[in-house]
């Protein structure tokens, strides 16, 4: 249930990485005077509503030796604080009949609540409170907990360390190439200093915005967050950012890795692409969705369905990130079948695709699937809220409307260009998981 | 979705959801009928999106199956959207795909559902599908291969993850050869097993209007439902074929004493599955075993087990408790990872926890956040459309009654600590369970 309830979370991300061609619920915006900013998505259908904290600090902003300590400081948040020990919030929250949680990625943090909308008030007061208040109190079983979380979802996952490993090999210089979880080692190595520097400093109101949809009254709702968030001290010129840039790749690069735990190939492979709004972003986009956008897609057909020799095979383009990352494709190789055939074929269909541009209806299908797919996720505020918030962490919510102008004017000769630009051999790195004989397996 | 993607982020924890869940006052406007053929249709408008959800539940799942050929109402659920008897399995994903719909199967321990979701201005091309799909597959040869091939690939690759080990060997173990104990996919072998002959028969003895619930919430008015009606499910002619709802399952052992399972595998963490078969859902305590339940493992941050051994001891990332509420006594499973070294202390604290429920009465402020808990999350589970054209057709299947919302709340808010103690004691055994444990034999550390 756990994993199930993650993956809904992550599919919800992934339809906002793929935003449709219709209206949005309108947005009312606020600012405060120390840089907070508070979106409201007023939305009064049923008497629920999301309360959303998102702190502009992910992975990409750990110093060096230090992975691991946006999410780590994420645990602690639930930690407690003076006034309220630790999952004090999350208990409440229970017995208002809501629920709470969060979640660290490569670029941000986030804390949410869901609850009958006359609750709403509840995480308003708590969530100002851990913003200025956090004790860092237990940090060690806390650590310990993180380290069990990783053990679970990447030691013992071959695939997901196929991808740790990959992605680390693939960007040899920029800070995604750190796993969000972060290694075991510097897990190990985050100090209380380190953290309560790193909360001074990104946890403040300007580098953080709220979100509120639902069964929500702006009239209703500002003058509490001003009392709750308006005396905190805004982090000013300690926001510091260090940029990195992934210098050109020099050639391919080719990661292998032997696992006992695995038992079917799997495959990765990785090419450096421009994120969101580069000109290009959009064609990749509509690239991704034309490879691998259901059952009639074209690695399906091929791989899967035509030629037997892949159980799954996709290709995803992550476009709203702050820095630009990879275009990833993935195969995991149906029984008795080769891992270099399905790396052929994954190459003939990119080969196909450079050399004949996609037809007018492929095109248009992957449009159609970009605007059914925003539609169905404003079934529920949470997710309403959360795409808000994928753009607001780029800088504005209003680039979404860049966004879908973007992708309606995609055309089929820019789908055939980027994929002759990008998807190439000297730029990409692939990642082989093997399964190791074990003693008892069966075959 | 894919799994990599799942690696972006990492959340704190997602609490556990209790299956089939409570309801407060969220009145919903539910329209039933009973349409000429047997097809129990509910019906709920909802303007404010223009989409439309429906669901085709069907009475047909492992608990029909001869388990020689486990994974036959699997594969048939999977094959309905494979060809029909006028479209190919490409020309059905490409039309869904088109449109931006989905059409998904699922089949759980009990019934088969199959799924659409639709834009509004789509909803009859969706429909069409929908019900072709339904009513007409063909079970085309060539593509009962293909889906042989690909669901025995799957599940070889799920034997990577030791959490699914686990939990296949624990079903066995609780159930053995009574059909829960059974992955609902089958096994290799049983799927090889599987002839076409067998999904044809499958199909034709379960699949009638007369053992079918249609649910449809959305965008729709009560004569565009009527007008999709009447050239899709409305035509749907039962076969007359016995549906097999007699089917007596053979009944799960009683378990004497503890049965201790150790896997060995190359991992850092122990998987470790702890249970026996629990309740039914028409069992009478079902209220109170879910307040209990709550309070001991099924209430995320606020249950015992994860404040003591998540969240004092820092022993696991998450531990959870469940009662599956199945037409028949379902499982009951306390499910935990540990890294291999503290794999006794965890499942030691386990138990003196699971003494504890017994041995003395939960506190009033525990009774009270239990049962806010449960009321007030009610209207979560209609949030949105999908949930709620799910939900009702769960109400239906498992027989809770019409007025069921409304009276879901009574049903929770009647249970005392008395009831607790009781089903405490009745409900949670620490001397006659299954234990499987996936981990690395060289560095477990076990009690005794």
């Amino acid at each position: 249930m756990l994993m199930r309830s993650l993956k809904s979370l992550f599919y919800l991300l992934i339809l906002a990485l793929i935003q449709p061609a219709c209206a949005f619920a309108s947005v009312q915006e606020f600012a405060l005077d120390n840089g907070l900013k508070i979106l409201f998505i007023e939305d009064h259908k049923i008497p629920l509503a999301t309360f959303q904290i998102w702190y502009k600090v992910g992975s990409i902003d750990e110093p060096a030796g230090k992975s691991g300590m946006s999410h780590l400081l994420e645990h602690m948040m639930f930690k407690g604080t003076a006034k309220y020990g630790s999952k004090v919030l999350s208990n409440m929250v229970q017995r208002k009949g809501g629920m709470d949680n969060a979640f660290t990625t490569r670029d941000y943090t986030m804390y949410y609540e869901t609850l009958p909308s006359g609750s709403i008030n509840l995480p308003i007061e708590f969530e100002a409170d851990r913003m200025k208040n956090l004790t860092l109190k237990d940090l060690e079983s806390e650590r310990r907990v993180v380290m069990e979380e990783r053990r679970m979802r990447t030691d013992d996952d071959p695939q997901n360390l196929l991808y740790e490993e990959t992605l680390a090999a693939s960007l040899k210089v920029q800070a995604y190439r750190k796993p969000v979880i972060g290694w075991m080692a510097e897990i190990a190595a985050i100090t209380r200093d380190d953290l309560a520097a790193y909360y001074g400093t990104y946890y403040s109101p300007d580098n953080t915005f709220i979100i509120l949809s639902g069964d929500v009254y702006p009239d209703k709702l500002m003058p509490l967050i001003k009392k709750e968030f308006g005396p905190v001290r805004p982090a000013g010129d300690k926001l510091k950012r260090v940029n990195t840039v992934e210098p050109g790749q020099q050639g391919e690069k080719i990661v292998y890795l032997e696992s006992e735990s695995a038992e079917l190939p799997y495959i990765l492979s990785e090419y450096h692409v421009p994120s969101f709004p580069d000109k290009d972003s959009f064609a990749l986009d509509v690239l991704s969705s034309i490879l691998s956008g259901g059952k009639s897609s074209r690695l399906y057909l091929s791989l899967v369905y035509e030629k037997r020799l892949a159980i799954e095979a996709s290709a995803d383009y992550t476009d709203l990130s702050r820095e630009p990352f990879v275009f990833i494709f993935s195969a995991l190789v149906a029984p008795g079948k080769e891992i270099k055939e399905v790396e052929n074929a994954l190459d003939a269909e990119i080969e196909k695709i450079k050399s004949v541009p996609p037809s007018a209806d492929e095109v248009q299908k992957a449009k159609n699937q970009v605007e059914a797919s925003f539609e169905f996720a404003r079934d529920s505020s949470y997710s309403e809220a959360l795409y808000t918030g994928m753009f607001q962490i780029l800088g504005d919510w209003k680039l979404k409307e860049r966004y879908l102008g973007g992708i309606r004017n995609v055309t089929a000769a820019e789908v055939q260009d980027v994929a002759r630009r990008y998807l190439t051999k000297e730029n990409r790195t692939i990642g082989y998981l093997v399964p190791r004989k074990r003693e008892g397996r069966s075959e | 979705m894919n799994k990599r993607i799942a690696m972006l982020a990492f959340g704190l924890f997602t609490m556990c959801a209790v299956w089939c869940i409570p309801s407060p006052s969220c009145a919903l406007d539910i329209k039933k009928e009973k349409l000429p053929n047997g097809l129990t249709v509910l019906y709920v408008e909802r303007h404010e999106l223009p989409i439309v959800m429906a669901t085709m539940l069907i009475k047909a799942s492992p608990l029909q199956e001869n388990a020689e050929k486990g994974g036959t109402a699997y594969i048939t659920s999977k094959m309905l959207s494979e060809g029909t008897e006028t479209r190919k399995a490409t020309d059905i994903s490409r039309e869904i795909d088109f449109i931006g719909a989905s059409l998904d199967t699922a089949v759980n321990d009990d019934f088969t559902t199959v799924s659409l979701s639709v834009l509004k201005k789509d909803v009859d091309k969706g429909f069409d599908l929908f019900s072709d799909c339904v009513l007409h597959p063909s079970f085309p040869a060539d593509e009962l291969v293909r889906k042989k091939e690909l669901l025995k690939g799957s599940l070889k690759q799920k034997e990577e993850d030791p959490s699914f080990v686990a939990s296949k060997e624990f079903a066995r173990d609780i159930f053995e050869d009574f059909s829960y104990g059974r992955l609902v996919e089958g096994t290799l072998q049983s799927i090889g097993a599987i002839e076409r002959a067998d999904v044809l028969n499958f199909y034709g003895s379960f699949y009638r209007p007369e053992n079918a619930i249609l649910t449809v919430v959305g965008d729709l008015s009560r004569e565009e439902l009527d007008k999709l009606l009447n050239r899709s499910f409305a035509l749907w002619k039962t076969t007359g074929a016995d549906n097999g709802s007699t089917v007596d399952p053979k009944l799960p052992p009683v378990l004497k004493g503890p049965r201790v399972e150790v896997i060995d595998r190359d991992v850092t963490q122990a998987s470790i599955l702890f249970g026996y078969v629990g309740i039914a859902r028409d069992n009478p305590d079902y209220y109170a075993v879910q307040v209990m339940n709550y309070i001991f493992g099924g209430g995320g941050f606020s249950s015992r087990l994860m404040k003591v051994i998540r969240d004092e001891m820092g022993l696991t990332y998450s531990i959870n408790s469940f009662f599956a509420a199945t037409k028949y006594p379902g499982r009951f499973k306390v499910e935990v990872q540990t890294k291999n070294e503290s794999a006794g202390r965890v499942i030691d604290e386990m138990l003196k926890q699971m003494r504890l429920m017994k041995a003395e009465s939960i506190s009033n402020q525990e009774l009270q956040d239990a049962k806010d808990y449960l009321i007030g999350s009610f209207p979560r589970r209609l949030e949105t459309v999908r949930k709620t054209a799910d939900f009702i057709a769960a109400v239906q299947y498992y027989r809770l009654g019409d007025d069921y919302i409304d009276r879901y709340k009574d049903y929770v808010a009647k249970v005392t600590k008395e009831d607790v103690l009781r089903v405490a004691r009745k409900y949670l055994d620490d001397e006659n369970y299954v234990l499987v444990i996936v981990g690395n034999k060289k560095k477990l550390v076990l009690s005794k």
